[in-house]
This record gives C-alpha cells, sequence and structure tokens, in this order.
C-alpha cells in the first residue's frame, strides 16, 4: 500500500514531533511526584505549572482559572454535572443544552434527567448553528447551566458562543462551552467568548491523547467531582499526568504560532475537495454552512451511497476518513447530528466527513477526490437507493407517506 | 476497518457476485429501510422450479453488500426448495464470520431472499405465507429502534 492518507484529524491528531521530545525528556526524568516536598517534586510541580500558564496564556485566561483533566470528555463531565450540583443546591434543576452536542456532553445530560434534571435540547438550523435567541426563550428562573459547543464535531459549523455567554450573563446563569474541537483550530480566547466554563483536549491539536483541560472562570465555584488529594486546588484530585500536561502545553503554543497560516492551508485543502466533489459528483450535498465552519471541516453526503461503503472503499486505497454518522456498536441510527439538521435518514447514512490537519497536502486532497470520483458510480450502481435508468437518488417513502 | 472483517467479507465488498438488476425477473424483493440505513433488493428468474439467475442491488454497510452478495451464490441454480432453506447462519458461515454487530445483516440477506420467493408466488396467485413463512414488514415505522 502506498502512503497512507490521514483525513480523519477531527478524530485525533499525531503528536508533533517536538510534543513528543519534551514528553520523552520528561519521562526519562527522575519522574517525582508534584505533590511530594523535595527537588524532583518541586520539578515536577514546575512543569505542571508552566505548564499552565502557557496553555491560560494562549486563551487568554488567568493560570489559576486552568484545571488539568484527563480527557475533553471529563472536562464537559465536570463541568456540567458540578453545574448541576450547584444549580440544585441553590434549587435550580434546568440545563439547556444543543441537540448536537457530542456525546460526552449529550449522554452527561441525560444522566443527569435521570436524576431529575430538566433539559431542554435545542435544534439547530438546517445550516447548523443553534440561535441565540432559541438559547434566550429557553431560559428560565431556574436555569442552571447553559451548554452550546463551540465547534460541531461532524460538520465543523462554528456556533455564537459569544452571544450566548452574553444572554446568560445578563440572567446570571453560567455558560459552557466545550471547545474541543475548536481550541487549536481557530482562535479561541475565553474573555472575548465570554463563558465561565470551556472544555478542551490535547490530542485535537497534536498534542497527547489523555490530556484534557477544563477553564474554570474565576469566581465560578464548580463542585469537585473526584474526591482525593488536593491537586488542582483540591478539585480534581489524581496525581497529574506530568509528561501529558507538559506536551499539552507544547502542541497548543505550536498550533497558536502558526494559527493563521494552518487554518489558511486547511481551508485550502477543504474548499478544493467541497468544490470539485460538488461540481464533479452529482447529488452530493455539503452539511452544514459553507461560511462559519472549521477551516479543515468537510462533511459531504453522497445520496443513494452508505458512509461505510465509502469508508471501506477510500480505506481499501489508503485512505483514512470518517463517516458521518456516528457509527458505534450499540446503534444503527444514523448521525444525531445530522438527524438535527433535519436530513433524511438515508441521506444521513450517506455521509462522509473529512477533516484535514497541517500535515495534509494538497495531491493528497486531489487524491481523495480521484478516489470518489471513481468509487461513487460503481458504488451506485450496486445500490438499490439509485436509481439507474434516470441517474439519480431514489426518494425513499416510508410506509403511510406518498 | 481491514481489522474488523473477515477476508471472505471483504472479498465480497469489493467485488460483490451478482450484482445488477434482472429487467425480465420472476420476482423481486425489498427488505430493510432507510432508518437502519440496509436495504437490499434480490431480483430472481425462476424455470421450472430451478433459481436460474439472480440478482441484487444493496444500499447498506459492507456487511450488507457482503451478506447479500454471499446469499446470492448459495440460491443461484438451487431449487425454490433449497432457497427457501437458506439461514442467515449458513450465509454467516460462508463468509467466515461477522462482528457481532453486523449479524442482522446476514438476516436482512435471508429476508432479501424470502422476499423475493414471497412475490413470485404473489404472482402466481399463491398466498406466500405458508409457504416462505410471515417476512418482517419491509418498511417499519419510525419509532422502533434498529435490531441488531
Amino acid at each position: 500500500m502506498s502512503k497512507l492518507i490521514y483525513l480523519d484529524n477531527a478524530a485525533t491528531t499525531p503528536c508533533a514531533p517536538q510534543v513528543v521530545q519534551r514528553m520523552a525528556e520528561i519521562l526519562a526524568g527522575p519522574g517525582g511526584n508534584p505533590s511530594s516536598h523535595y527537588s524532583i517534586g518541586y520539578e515536577a510541580k514546575q512543569i505542571v505549572e508552566d505548564a499552565r500558564a502557557q496553555i491560560a496564556a494562549v486563551l487568554g485566561a488567568n493560570p489559576a482559572e486552568i484545571y488539568f483533566t484527563g480527557s475533553g470528555t471529563e472536562a464537559d463531565n465536570w463541568a456540567i454535572k458540578g453545574a448541576a450540583l450547584a444549580g440544585a443546591r441553590r434549587g435550580k434543576k434546568h440545563l439547556i443544552t444543543s441537540a448536537f452536542e457530542h456525546h460526552a456532553v449529550l449522554h452527561a445530560m441525560q444522566a443527569l434527567q435521570r436524576q431529575g434534571f430538566e433539559v431542554t435540547y435545542l435544534n439547530p438550523t438546517p445550516e447548523g448553528f443553534i440561535r441565540p435567541e432559541d438559547v434566550q426563550a429557553a431560559l428560565r428562573p431556574d436555569t442552571a447551566l447553559v451548554s452550546v459547543m463551540l465547534a460541531n464535531n461532524e460538520i465543523g459549523t462554528i456556533q455564537p458562543v459569544r452571544e450566548i455567554a452574553q444572554i446568560c450573563r445578563a440572567q446570571g446563569v453560567w455558560c459552557h462551552t466545550d471547545a474541543v474541537q475548536a481550541v487549536g483550530a481557530i482562535p479561541v480566547d475565553v474573555n472575548q467568548l465570554g463563558v465561565d466554563l470551556l472544555s478542551l483536549s490535547a490530542h485535537k491539536f497534536n498534542g497527547p491523547k489523555g490530556v484534557g483541560a477544563l477553564y474554570c472562570r474565576k469566581g465560578i465555584a464548580l463542585p469537585a467531582l473526584l474526591d482525593g488529594g488536593g491537586q488542582e486546588k483540591r478539585r480534581r484530585a489524581g496525581t497529574e499526568n506530568v509528561a501529558g500536561i507538559a506536551g499539552a502545553a507544547v502542541a497548543l503554543q505550536l498550533a497558536a504560532a502558526s494559527l493563521e497560516e494552518k487554518m489558511a492551508h486547511q481551508a485550502a485543502l477543504c474548499d478544493y475537495v467541497i468544490d470539485r466533489v460538488l461540481s464533479g459528483i452529482p447529488q452530493v450535498r455539503l452539511n452544514g454552512s459553507r461560511h462559519n465552519r472549521l477551516p479543515g471541516n468537510a462533511n459531504l453526503s453522497f445520496a443513494g451511497l452508505e458512509g461505510e461503503t465509502i469508508l471501506l472503499d477510500l480505506d481499501m486505497q489508503g485512505i483514512c476518513a470518517s463517516t458521518g454518522s456516528a457509527c458505534n456498536s450499540d446503534s444503527l441510527d444514523p448521525s444525531h447530528v445530522l438527524m438535527a439538521l433535519g436530513l433524511p435518514e438515508e441521506i444521513g447514512h450517506g455521509s462522509m466527513r473529512f477533516s484535514f490537519g497541517p500535515q495534509n497536502t494538497m495531491e493528497e486532497a486531489k487524491q481523495l477526490c480521484d478516489v470518489l470520483e471513481q468509487i461513487s458510480p460503481r458504488r451506485r450502481a450496486m445500490s438499490c437507493m439509485w436509481l439507474q435508468e434516470e441517474n439519480t437518488a431514489r426518494v425513499y417513502h416510508l410506509k403511510g407517506e406518498h | 476497518m481491514a481489522g474488523m472483517y473477515s477476508d471472505k467479507v471483504m472479498d465480497h465488498f469489493a467485488n460483490p457476485r451478482n450484482v445488477g438488476q434482472l429487467p425480465d425477473a420472476d420476482a423481486v424483493g425489498e427488505v430493510g429501510n432507510p432508518k437502519c440505513g440496509d436495504i437490499m433488493r434480490m431480483y430472481l428468474k425462476i424455470d421450472g422450479g430451478v433459481i436460474t439467475d439472480v440478482k441484487f442491488q444493496t444500499f447498506g454497510c459492507g456487511a450488507a453488500i457482503a451478506t447479500s452478495s454471499m446469499a446470492t451464490t448459495l440460491v443461484k441454480g438451487r431449487t425454490i426448495d433449497d432457497a427457501l432453506k437458506l439461514t442467515n447462519k449458513a450465509v454467516v458461515e460462508a463468509l467466515d464470520g461477522l462482528p457481532p454487530a453486523k449479524v442482522h445483516c446476514s438476516v436482512l440477506a435471508e429476508q432479501a431472499i424470502k422476499a423475493a420467493l414471497a412475490d413470485y408466488y404473489r404472482r402466481r396467485g399463491v398466498d406466500p405465507e405458508p409457504i416462505v413463512g410471515k417476512l418482517e414488514e419491509p418498511h417499519h415505522d419510525h419509532g422502533e429502534g434498529c435490531a441488531l
């Protein structure tokens, strides 16, 4: 097989060489516990605090507002469940989120519903945006938290979080954003956004897996979820992942230093793929608005085709991508994100996400298009959802509909 | 993905057998629904109780394509009686196994053959149910989850 073409950077990214180098140095070092009171403990503590300051600087935060976690999912769970707990103490048992959040948020919300909390799920527009006025309308006197993602992980649309946070602040409601897809991909500044809580994950920006962080604005008394030692100011117990945290800081600094260049590069590749596929292959739709989306995200639905078919064909040609649908083994249902946009189910099943990173090249983008142009007619010829004579997708009518 | 499926499944996915339509088919059956992302259509040519030709078209995942393809090879040239005895298990075995989450595709392949045979009897004015058995409603309602 020729060289692998990795177009699934929204799933995870390879570690930058500088990150690997920094982590290897630390792992090969004395390895003291940051909580220990002797030289190598202080040294480890310093590594963690330096990383905290570096990450805070990129986000425009105060270092004391950054808390390290074991993943973006943990940061999301902490923010949501912590805010719910704090709210419940004041009789506030209502939360607002969007219907197309990542499962780290949606399933945390569902867990709270089982414990007696009420959750309002806001639907996005067909273009993939949550309307701030819908947030305003959903607010209640007992609302404890609003959580709306900064960029959608499947379709890449960037949400008006700044406007949403303003509405929340005016009402004294905490505002969280899952910024896992956004940090390192677009400029993210906590003060510009005005949010109270923000989650990020290092492996999405060429950092290591297993390191996340939660920004928690000063004055937001978020209860701890993990009890134990005094780490992270007694708010997140557990010995720090020193090397991982340092690696995350290196990765974020690298991403921030070349952000504009990186964004322009990824946008050029994405634009090429979107334009060529939409013009060269019939009945393909771009999911999510063409504008206000992550520069590296192209989510395309191929009518008459099923995503896994495309995925396997691409894999046989050495191209790694992702189906738009969360292909999880518990369910065969189409992606909740695409369903929230109002797509028909069969179109939802035929969706692919191509996510570009800084290491991808125009040559790779061209190769992807070559392969898609070759696969699509061949597989459509095998599909009962493609009307062969008319060369068009069949419209599926469910029982009772005409 | 290579690790997810057997070589046999990948072979039938990459080079499906008997794919296409039969314009002069004696029977056509379709099963599945878009919610679950798998729809299979089988075309049969039947002569003197023998399936002389078979073609399929499938919208679905790799396993859906591979099980359709394998099912056609298992019934082609066989009698209707043999085809009625085709089980999803036989399809799975012929493919050297399927991941648990994909076994439902083999059920769909069995159902697709049976749906086509039911159509054959129906066209001849014979109630297919006592012969073919009860088939799942091809298009079930929205509210239901997708069976694995």
